[in-house]
């Protein structure tokens, strides 16, 4: 069995885009650890009468959602070659879902599900016009708090949800009613994309949505737990928004 | 060809598990129908996590993929859920790779492996626009088949499904597809000059080549319309496992489904002779598969599949040939790749092959869920049903997995057996109470699952002739166990809803005229009725009524040995003098050796089709042919009679089943 304080942890970015967006979370995190067997890495385990393997995922993202920004931390026994880790783990996954990059992780880094702090998202909305969403979003973003009675575990509350709109922006027109882009609080208040549309006109149905960015609070600066391939920084990203 | 997929994205947002119906599982294949090419496809008609891993549509699948002249996809019997907005937004039942409609196929080929599915194969059938009833069928319209182990009786689908395929199904749908090749290149041909090719096929009934003719509740006669429908069907059996190596790569889910792990068929058939076990008796001879090839399969099929549980599939995994080697050798060659640790069960483990030797070598990974199936709690009873395993086998078997470390395991039962006594049901209670006392030696919190079943008699079985408990009986008999076992620790008490059992004995043995109910029932939106939340029993009874049938006489009664029964006309080997004098046994409490390591009785099964047993090793098992090697007279000197039929008697308790 693993002895911790020499195991490797590694933080992988993945997204999830296409059919493969009806799966769920649960059913992802399957998919992962049969793909990391499949690759044979040396993935540490759980002790005990049903040894599990460590890994441990973000936030959950609504089945039907895609995203280009899904993050999980993986426990490693021993070092591993992490350039070639990205493609071989692509390849293991089914379509649609591709690990875009990783990076190694202080063994005390705050777990994913502590650290995110907010989300950016694209939100298709149906039934929606140019003007009168824009008017909804304007009364929206004035408002100085939004009851709203949500489910959360089971249980059906009334928050305020107006302090986990951090930015609210129309992006354009779509074939069938208007993309937006949202940034979204997941911290004390949360708000999921759904119940956006929802508070901003009840008859608005939810199109294509994905989610574009996680960050976390790192040194004071908002980051992306791993950038994206191709950036050479992670600060350049916080430019983003 | 069409796709409804443009169609059917925007509605899976609003339905549970949308993941079900996306297809593109590793090891789908890519293969897509082509109006030129015989286009199979195979249903399960139940929801895709109990349909999909099922063995037999796997194996299908591939071979009918692998041919140049056909293509196969799959489907599943669509949730409720969506079937409503397929419906209100005119989507057709549709496969889930490349999602093409129901109708487009040449073949719709149902798997039936469960009585309380049939409903859902009308609605398959409906849901692709195709009339459900094959006489209102047209050339326009694919071919309904079926195949399973249901169908050694299927006179109740009789009026549905075109043509049905008794047996091992791996050769037979190569000859179908050639036969369904030569019309699609004929202009000329008709959908009956199909049907009559098909039914030259060895093992390929067609029902509606056939004329029945009734006596009361009785059938009189079963026999050919034609001179081109042969006067029996007999089943198909391949000869060696060896030679078919499939499923080659088994699907692998992207959402979870039931037995959700690697599965390798080590062999087919049993001898063991278990009186009510239908499967055991259709599927002779046994047919072990080369111990080589097994580890093979298992080493390939984990490497590409990444899952880290196999299990080796049969009736009866502990009577393969050396089993403890085999396990042995898979773990071994696991941890020689460095694989995470993998675990191996072995399902149906019959208490009399499990020793200490095998617990250990299961141990050596993680250790699973571990079942045992004694069937009935007492010796009596055991003879009776020919499952010949002492109380002494099952309390050793009990002990070696506990001293293995297993805490928890569960015990399969039969209530409703012929001749059964209360005190051969309380002894169900007496066994587990033992069970887990003997745990309790080796780990303070051992517990035991008991978990019981209705008997429902099946065709081609000794038991074919008796008259099946009444729900109200099988009520009172859960019942007793409920009030012996409350207050017995470490044991736990499940049981399968009698009121189901009693619509799987409508299916299991009814006629043709049954056929009437199944379609009423599904009219009247009796869908999915093995899911306990859907399942109405009063939607069966009405439409029983409607149709002038009892119950009393479809399930309740004991045939006569005169009495032509509705399955006659087909064959699964077994001679009918044979599974009387088995009948007659079990009522004279005699038990029959395994013939594997015995001599022939003659049951029909390798005599008529020329083929023997595949076995591996000469010698029995654990010390007898019946695992036991004890004096067969021992313990049974009650003499047994049918038990007169208790008068129904409103139930004491409303309670309606724990699951199971």
């Amino acid at each position: 069995m693993s002895v911790e304080p020499t195991n490797t942890h590694v933080r992988i970015r993945f997204s999830k885009a296409g059919r493969v967006r009806f799966v769920s979370h649960r059913d992802v995190a399957r998919l992962f650890e049969r793909a990391l067997r499949k690759l044979h890495l040396p993935v540490a385990y759980s002790e005990g009468f049903s040894p599990r393997p460590k890994i441990s995922f973000g936030l959950a993202l609504t089945v039907a959602h895609e995203s280009e920004a899904e993050y999980l931390d993986v426990e490693l026994t021993e070092p591993i070659d992490l350039e070639a880790l990205p493609s071989a783990l692509t390849d293991a996954l089914p379509q649609g879902m591709a690990a875009e990059a990783v990076i190694e992780i202080e063994r005390r880094t705050p777990s994913l599900q502590q650290s995110i702090v907010s989300c950016h998202w694209s939100i298709e909305v149906l039934g929606a016009t140019m003007p009168e969403i824009t008017s909804r979003i304007d009364a929206t973003l004035a408002a100085a708090e939004l009851p709203q009675e949500r489910e959360r575990k089971g249980k059906t509350t009334v928050a305020d949800v107006r302090p986990a709109i951090l930015d609210l922006e129309i992006v354009g027109p779509t074939s069938d009613g208007v993309e937006l882009r949202a940034h979204l609080g997941t911290e004390s208040v949360s708000l999921r994309p759904t119940e956006l549309v929802h508070v901003l006109d009840p008859a608005y149905r939810e199109g294509r949505v994905r989610r574009t960015h996680q960050w976390i609070i790192v040194d004071g600066a908002r980051c992306e737990p791993v950038s994206p391939p191709g950036s050479s920084t992670r600060h350049d990203l916080l430019r983003a928004s | 060809m069409d796709s409804v997929w443009s169609r059917l994205e925007p509605l899976l947002p609003q339905v549970q598990k949308p993941a079900r119906y996306i297809g593109f599982e590793d090891g789908a294949k890519a293969k897509a129908p082509q109006a030129h090419l015989v286009n199979w496809c195979f249903v399960y008609p139940d929801t895709y996590e109990v349909g999909l891993p099922n063995q037999g549509l796997q194996i299908l699948y591939e071979i009918v993929n692998e041919r140049s002249d056909a293509t196969a996809d799959r489907s599943y019997a669509p949730w409720v859920d969506l079937e409503a907005l397929m419906r209100a937004n005119n989507i057709p039942f549709f496969s889930v790779e490349h999602h093409t409609p129901g109708g487009s196929f040449d073949v719709l080929a149902f798997n039936l492996s469960a009585e309380l599915t049939y409903t859902n194969l009308l609605n398959c059938v409906d849901l692709s626009g195709v009339p459900v009833r094959s006489a209102e069928r047209t050339a326009a319209h694919p071919l309904v088949m079926a195949g399973g182990h249901c169908t050694y009786n299927p006179e109740p689908l009789a009026d549905f499904v075109d043509a049905f395929v008794l047996g091992d199904g791996e050769e037979v749908v190569g000859e179908i597809t050639d036969v369904l090749t030569r019309h699609k290149s004929d202009p000329a041909s008709t959908r009956h000059a199909v049907l009559v090719d098909l039914a030259q096929i060895e093992s390929v009934y067609v029902p509606a080549l056939y004329e029945v003719s009734y006596d009361g509740p009785r059938v009189a006669s079963i026999v050919p319309a034609t001179v081109e429908a042969p006067h029996e069907i007999e089943k198909r059996t391949v000869a060696d496992l060896a030679d078919w190596p499939y499923p080659r790569e088994q699907l692998v889910p992207l959402t979870e489904v039931v037995h959700d792990r690697l599965n390798v068929e080590v062999f087919r058939g049993c001898t063991r002779g278990c009186r009510f076990c239908q499967a055991g008796m259709i599927t002779r001879p046994v047919r072990e598969r080369p111990a080589e090839q097994v580890r093979t399969m298992v080493a390939e099929g984990l490497e590409r599949s990444g899952y880290d549980e196999v299990t080796l599939t049969s009736l009866s995994t502990a009577d393969f040939s050396d089993i403890e080697s085999v396990v042995n050798g898979i773990i071994d060659d696991s941890e020689a790749t460095g694989r995470d640790a993998v675990s191996v069960s072995l399902p149906s483990l019959r208490v009399d092959a499990f020793g200490v030797g095998i617990a250990a070598q299961l141990q050596r990974a993680r250790r699973t869920g571990l079942t045992f199936a004694p069937e009935a709690g007492t010796w009596r009873m055991r003879q009776i049903i020919n499952k010949l395993i002492r109380e002494e086998d099952l309390y050793q078997a009990v002990d070696a997995a506990y001293s293995q470390g297993w805490q928890r395991m569960k015990l399969y039962f039969l209530i409703g057996l012929p001749s059964e006594t209360d005190e051969d049901t309380l002894g169900i209670a007496e066994l587990a109470k033992n069970c887990v006392e003997i745990g309790k030696r080796h780990n303070k919190r051992a517990s035991v699952t008991v978990s019981v079943g209705g008997f429902v008699p099946k065709p081609f079985t000794p038991f074919q002739w008796f008259g099946q408990n009444t729900s109200e009986e099988l009520q009172r008999k859960v019942n007793l166990l409920r009030d012996a076992t409350k207050r017995m620790k470490g044991v736990s008490l499940k049981w399968h809803d009698p009121k189901a059992t009693l619509v799987e004995g409508i299916a299991s043995r009814g006629d043709r005229r049954i056929g009437a109910v199944i379609e009423q029932v599904w009219r009247n939106g009796g869908t999915f009725q093995e899911w306990s939340e859907h399942f109405d029993l009063d939607l069966w009874l009405d439409a029983m009524a409607a149709a002038g049938i009892t119950v009393e006489d479809a399930v309740y009664r004991h045939r006569t040995e005169a009495e032509n029964l509705p399955w006659d006309h087909l064959s699964a080997g077994l001679h009918k003098d044979f599974l009387w004098q088995d009948w007659q046994d079990a009522l004279a409490e005699v038990g029959l050796e395994d013939c594997r390591w015995t001599p022939c009785y003659d049951c029909g099964a390798c005599t008529g089709f020329g083929i023997e047993h595949v076995v591996a090793s000469a010698t029995p098992p654990a010390g007898g042919s019946q695992g036991t090697g004890q004096d067969l007279s021992v313990g049974g000197a009650v003499p047994v009679t049918l038990m007169p039929r208790r008068a129904p008697a409103a139930p004491a308790h409303a309670g309606s089943g724990g699951g199971g």
